[in-house]
Parts: structure tokens; C-alpha cells; sequence
């Protein structure tokens, strides 16, 4: 039963039935403390629940209350255990919600369990009644807790040693059509592309060991793809094998035989896959040294909403605390939703070591990683060379450009895609570098390169015409209240 | 439809190895690599110079032309060390890095002095 029927059944007023939440769990004179785990929710509370009550409901759903006063309550000490609400504060632009922070002592979350934070912090919560809609915008990893993690396996410094890839960002290119390739086939889509320049290919996510391509033949052709790649550029190369799998077991199997074939790179899906299982196989690529490429299906069925889920920043963090060498970030640019300034703000939170409170950026929180490595962010979805100079101008270089169709779509075939890509990519870094403006200046830049490359400027008149100009769905609430 | 051209690349081709950052690029003019030495400057990361073989070009060590030039930032006399490494060596690639000591990584890296291939 809970709180609001529970009330009910008293006879007493639906108000009535969370004010005892708001007597034990609202604490506006709390001081936080350097240890306690932060959160921002945005709570939409139900017609006649006031902001108090339904900030100490969340509060006591996501850490010890239960509806009812139970008598072993007594025999602890709920004072330290408890979480509290100790801040509301007015969504700009929006009276329908309002921003609720809650501090929960460090106690409550065992170490190194991303798992077990989300379980209390995304639980039974998010079903309660007496609110229409919740959402949790961001946490604050205390350095206490984040130093019990073991983070990503390598890390950005570690990788770009082990790929010899300095002062620019990756490139990469998921194999298409993501379904019904022989595995032989898919191996030659492989070696086309990486002898043509890129440093990556990809697994698509749903590409696991189905009957077309069990897992172990794909591993084998495209290794050998990786190896002649090397061998004829003499450049450092890597397929993100996916080892996504029905158990763990299973995953573990497969991550085995990548490293067997000398794989640098394996791949995961962290929300479909689930952070038990990713945290472990981060665990096994940091023992095993192979670096860890984190695809995040689902992930807007759980993020997109502005009112309801979690934010995407937040995934983000839970994935840089379980492990991951790379996760996708969205392009801003491409078919994919993304904010720039929300973008900025995650990216940051992946990447850098301490990050300030920036609400212009979506970020509620200083968060402070200590010496946890960062992760690259991976653009990638529908973007192609035209979009070269923004990404470089968004990401810098600490990111992996994924073309996929911007590859494999060229008319001369991946090679030549990949080549085009490579050339558009390091005349941009050579623009910047020379201290032009090189989101303004950017046709000039493509075009200029183009003339000692037949492949980039076929590419330039292939995707000319591609835009996506649809305005995003999740915009940041400070810059839905400034339009 | 433009006609398609074959991408060529060959293994039993040595022209066909590549060497990471700007090697898709045309070679760099000196003008071009005096930016990228103004670049490293204004970043405040030390450079530095390396050498090597173009078929030993593939492993993690080049040969280090003297030791990086840590606090350097006059853009000539970096450009007269990696001009002295290439007229030492000149069959060899010529590297100029930018080390970041901060982020313990090199910010830049780049071939300025293309080797022969024979």
C-alpha cells in the first residue's frame, strides 16, 4: 500500500498523509556534508501536494522511509542514516515542477556498486503517487565514494598511447547494414575502411551472434582485417568487438577469444547489458588490457523526457564510475537529440578531472573524480564530412567521430569514404591549430583540402545537401526559460 | 556519377604506410609547420623532436633528437633543432611534439620532415 492510499484509507486529506514525510525528512538548515551523495530531482507533485512534502517523500522513498512508522525504526539511528531534502528550488520558466536536493550520507550505498546507487536512488520512487512525474537531473559523486570505484580501464592518456594517437581526435565508422552480413563480408567492410585511414570500426549494437554471424567467425575475419590494415598503413587500428551477450558467462567467453586474436578493443552495451555486467567486464579489460568501447542503447527511453527519467548526464557519470574507455555522447549535429550546451556540460563530466557547477550547462553540482580517468565521448549518427568543423569546434580532441553512412556511403566505397574523412578531419585540426575559426571558416577549409584529395570532394557533393535541422525535444530548462 | 577511382594502398608498397596526425595531408610548406610550432608554444607545451627509419617508423620509440626543449618558446630555434635533426638524418621522418605535461600526454604530434622512401 502506499502513502497516499494509505492516507486515504485514515480518512484523512491527501496532504495530510505526507506530512509526516516533510516533519522527519525536509531539513532546509541541513549543512552538506564533503561525504554525502547529492541529488537533484525535478518533481512534478500531484494538483494540492506542496513542494515541501513531496521533496521529503522523495527523500524518504529513496533511502530508509517506508510508509508507515515501523517499530524496528527504533532500533537504529535514523537521524544518521536517513536522506534529506534540503533545497527547492523554482524550474525556470516552468511552475508545473520545481527542483528538490537531497543529501544521503555515504552509508547508505555499498563501495563500488553503481548498481546498488541507482537501486535506492531510481527505485520505488519513481512510482510513487503523490508525484506525476520525477525526473533525476544530476548527482554528485562524493570523492569518497567515486575513489571506491574502479572507473575506466585505461582511460583517454592510456589509450592514445596504446593506439599512438596524438593531437586529434579518432576516427571510426560502424559496419553497415547493421543486420545480415555474412562474416566474411563484414570482415572486408572492416579492412576497406581502416586501410582507408580510419583508426576505428565498430560493431553496431545489435550486432551480437546472431545465426548470419555467430560472434566467434565475425572475431576471426575481422581481426585478421584489423592485422592487414595495420601491416599496409603502418598505423595502430582497432574493431570495437561486441561482447554483449545474453549472460555473463557468455560475455566473458567472447572478451577472451577477442583478447586471443589480439584485440585492443571490445565493446558493451551498458544500460541493455546492465551495470552488474559492465561493471565486471571493466574490471576484466583493466586486468586484461583491453580498452572498453560503451555503446548506450536505451538510453533515451530512460533520458528523453524532461520530466520523467533520468538525465543522460547522469548515465554518464554511473558509466564513468563502473567502467568504460569510451561511451557515445550524441553529435549535436547529426539525426541524433543533443543540446549543445547540455553536450558541453556531459563531456566535460566524462572527461575532465574536476568539473564546476555550471547551470548554463546543465551541471547541479561541482563534481571532483580524483584520479579516476576520463573516457573519450563518441560522436556518432548520421554525420558525415559537412560536419567535420563543428564536431572538432564541440568536442576537441579527445573524441572519436563515427561515420557510418559518412563512410560507407561513398561512392567509391569505404576506403575512399574513410580516406575523405581522414583528410577533411586533419585539415580542420591543422586550421585550428593555426588559430582559425573553424566552424566559420569550414567550407573554405573543406574545399581548400579537397583540392589534393578526389576522394574528399566526391564526398563534399555526395552529402552537400543532408541536414538535421529538427529542433531538440529535451532542451536544458535554463534555456527553455531565456527563449 | 564521377567515375570511381581505386584507393590504392599495398603492402608491398612502402609509400602506402602513413604516420598518424597530418599524414593525409599534403606535406606541410614552412610557414605551415612554423604555425604548428606556435601552436605548441601557446598551448605551453614543450617541444620536442624525434627521428626514425620510414620502415622502422611503426613501433612506440623513435630515436629522440637530443632531449625535448622544455620552457623553449622561440618559435626559431625550435624550428633550427628539427631543421639540424633533419639535415642530420636525411633519410628519416622528423617528428615535432608537443608534450603536455599536465594531462601526462603529447598534445601534439606530427611528421614535419617526410623520410625517403624507396
Amino acid at each position: 500500500m502506499s502513502k497516499a492510499s494509505a492516507a486515504a484509507a485514515g480518512g484523512r486529506s491527501y496532504s495530510a498523509g505526507v506530512k509526516e514525510y516533510r516533519q522527519t525528512y525536509w531539513e532546509p538548515d541541513y549543512r552538506v556534508k564533503d561525504t554525502d551523495l547529492l541529488a537533484c530531482f525535478k518533481i512534478t507533485p500531484q494538483p494540492g501536494v506542496p513542494r515541501e512534502e513531496a521533496a521529503a517523500a522523495v527523500a524518504a522513498e529513496s533511502s530508509t522511509g517506508t510508509w508507515t512508522t515501523v517499530w524496528t525504526d527504533l532500533l537504529t539511528d535514523l537521524e544518521y542514516y536517513k536522506g534529506r531534502a534540503y533545497r527547492i528550488e523554482d524550474v525556470p520558466g516552468d511552475d508545473s515542477c520545481f527542483y528538490a536536493f537531497v543529501a544521503y550520507p555515504i552509508d547508505l550505498f555499498e563501495e563500488g556498486s553503481v548498481v546498488n546507487v541507482f537501486t535506492s536512488l531510481v527505485g520505488n520512487v519513481f512510482g510513487f503517487k503523490a508525484i506525476r512525474a520525477l525526473r533525476l537531473e544530476d548527482v554528485r559523486f562524493p570523492i569518497a565514494y567515486v575513489m571506491t570505484c574502479g572507473g575506466p580501464p585505461h582511460g583517454i592518456q592510456v589509450e592514445r598511447d596504446k593506439m599512438n594517437k596524438y593531437g586529434r581526435p579518432l576516427l571510426g565508422c560502424t559496419i553497415k547494414p547493421k543486420l545480415g552480413l555474412s562474416a566474411k563480408n563484414y570482415g572486408r567492410a572492416v579492412y576497406e575502411c581502416l586501410r582507408g585511414g580510419l583508426d576505428f570500426t565498430k560493431d553496431d549494437e545489435n550486432v551480437n551472434s546472431q545465426p548470419f554471424m555467430r560472434w566467434r567467425d565475425r572475431f576471426g575475419y575481422v581481426m585478421e582485417a584489423v592485422k592487414k590494415a595495420e601491416a599496409e598503413t603502418g598505423e595502430k587500428k582497432g574493431h570495437y568487438l561486441n561482447v554483449t551477450a545474453p549472460t555473463p558467462e557468455e560475455m566473458y567467453k567472447r572478451a577472451e577469444f577477442a583478447k586471443t586474436l589480439g584485440a585492443p578493443i571490445i565493446m558493451h552495451d551498458y544500460l541493455t547489458g546492465g551495470f552488474c555486467a559492465n561493471t565486471g567486464l571493466a574490471n576484466w579489460c583493466r586486468e586484461n588490457g583491453v580498452l572498453l568501447h560503451i555503446h548506450r542503447a536505451m538510453h533515451a527511453v530512460i533520458d528523453r523526457n524532461p520530466y520523467h527519467g533520468i538525465h543522460f548526464r547522469v548515465l554518464l557519470k554511473a558509466l564513468r564510475l563502473s567502467g568504460g574507455d569510451h561511451l557515445h555522447t550524441g553529435t549535436v549535429v547529426g539525426k541524433l537529440e543533443g543540446d549543445r550546451q547540455a553536450t558541453l556540460g556531459w563531456i566535460d563530466l566524462l572527461r575532465e578531472r574536476r568539473v564546476q557547477e555550471d547551470r548554463a550547462r546543465g551541471i547541479f553540482f561541482d563534481q571532483d573524480w580524483g584520479s579516476m580517468p576520463g573516457a573519450l565521448a563518441v560522436a556518432s549518427g548520421g554525420i558525415h564530412v559537412w560536419h567535420m568543423p563543428a564536431l572538432l569546434a564541440i568536442f576537441g580532441d579527445d573524441a572519436v567521430f563515427q561515420f557510418g553512412g559518412g563512410t560507407l556511403g561513398h561512392p567509391w566505397g569505404n576506403a575512399a569514404g574513410a580516406a575523405a574523412n581522414r583528410v577533411a578531419l586533419e585539415a580542420c585540426v591543422r586550421a585550428r591549430n593555426e588559430g582559425r575559426d573553424v566552424e566559420r571558416e569550414g567550407k573554405a577549409i573543406l574545399t581548400d583540402a579537397a583540392k589534393a584529395s578526389p576522394e574528399l570532394k566526391v564526398a563534399m557533393e555526395t552529402w552537400k545537401e543532408i541536414r538535421f535541422e529538427y529542433d531538440v525535444v529535451d532542451k536544458l530548462d535554463a534555456a527553455k526559460a531565456a527563449a | 556519377m564521377s567515375e570511381i577511382l581505386e584507393y590504392r594502398s599495398r603492402l608491398s608498397d612502402p609509400a602506402s604506410r602513413k604516420f598518424e596526425t597530418f599524414s593525409y595531408l599534403p606535406s606541410l610548406s614552412k610557414a605551415e609547420i612554423r604555425k604548428q610550432v606556435e601552436y605548441i608554444v601557446a598551448r605551453g607545451w614543450n617541444p620536442a623532436i624525434e627521428h626514425a627509419e620510414p620502415e622502422h617508423a611503426a613501433g612506440a620509440y623513435w630515436y629522440m633528437w637530443k632531449l625535448p626543449m622544455f620552457g623553449q618558446t622561440d618559435v626559431d630555434r625550435i624550428l633550427a633543432e628539427a631543421e639540424a635533426c633533419h639535415k642530420a638524418n636525411p633519410r628519416d621522418h622528423v617528428r615535432l611534439i608537443g608534450y603536455d605535461n599536465r594531462r601526462q600526454t603529447q598534445g601534439a604530434a606530427m611528421v614535419v620532415y617526410r623520410g625517403k622512401v624507396e
